[in-house]
């Protein structure tokens, strides 16, 4: 059985990737996608916990983040494609107003 | 050096590959698959932690779902082209990978933190069972324990499909 620390540190990794991700890149779809980097580190902690601890919940939560992703990339989605028909571009530096 | 051990080097690298890969390709669809990779690898991971059914989900709605509505989207928008000019903002760039270093030097700390303390506390009771989950034991926690979450993610859901609604629709109002 392997230690808690290597999936944790993993975990550490894979978010502070996506982290840098959503800070570099200016392609609101790369955005996103770097969101679902960080859930999905998330994700790897709550099961690697889950397991050390010997309890279910963890897994369970997992669950209701991938729910919440699943909603947060229908709704982002969509409101890039319609950014996209008012604006002709996803580049979050230029799409700096709230105004239609 | 176990067979897990070198389960867990290979699917932990190339998930670390595919994540820097989805940063630093240029084109959307390129890093669209590398992300699909990332999620592969993490399913192999999770069946690795003895999470079967949550491998199993991780495919289908993340490997499936979600990255097919992300490859919908990047074609649809046919941002070959547009993406190539300002993908990276040179101001930002040193800043972000010296705050990220920072953020990934916590999570290590932490992590070691996390292990330290469960040697001490380990060493007064037994190592937790290396348990694996049936899909029965989780559904009947699920349902039991966390039924009223459980509806209030339907309502999320549900949410979800009248704003994405709403939001389409208002494109086909004409504009005064």
């Amino acid at each position: 059985m392997l230690s808690i620390e290597y999936y944790l540190i993993l975990s550490a990794l894979l978010f502070t990737i996506g982290v840098i991700g959503v800070l570099i890149r200016r392609n609101a779809i790369i955005i996103f996608m770097c969101i679902e980097l960080m859930l999905n580190a998330a994700n790897l902690a709550f099961v690697a916990i889950s397991r050390n601890l010997g309890e279910v919940e963890g897994q369970l939560f997992v669950f209701f983040v991938m729910a919440v992703a699943a909603a947060e990339v229908a709704i982002g989605l969509a409101i890039i494609v319609s950014v996209f028909k008012h604006r002709e571009t996803i580049n979050v530096d230029e799409v700096n107003s709230l105004k239609g | 050096m176990t067979a897990e051990h070198i389960l867990f080097f290979i699917f932990g690298g190339v998930s670390l590959i595919g994540a820097i890969s989805v940063i630093s390709f240029r084109h959307p669809i390129y890093s669209a698959l590398a992300l699909i990779v990332t999620f592969f690898t993490q399913a192999g991971l999770f069946v690795l932690l003895g999470a079967h059914f949550v491998a199993a989900v991780q495919i289908i709605v993340y490997a499936g779902a979600i990255m097919v509505l992300f490859l919908f989207v990047i074609m649809l928008l046919n941002l070959g082209t547009l993406s190539l000019k300002g993908v990276l903002s040179g101001k930002l760039k040193g800043f972000a990978i010296i705050l990220g270093i920072l953020l990934a030097i916590e999570g290590i700390y932490i992590a070691v933190r996390i292990r330290d303390n469960q040697n001490t506390a380990v060493a007064s009771s037994e190592v937790a069972p290396d348990t694996s989950y049936s899909i029965s034991e989780i559904g009947e926690t699920l349902f039991k324990d966390y039924l009223l979450p459980f509806e209030v993610t339907s309502l999320i859901l549900l949410a979800a499909l009248i704003g994405v609604i709403v939001l389409v629709k208002r494109e086909n109002q004409p504009e005064n």
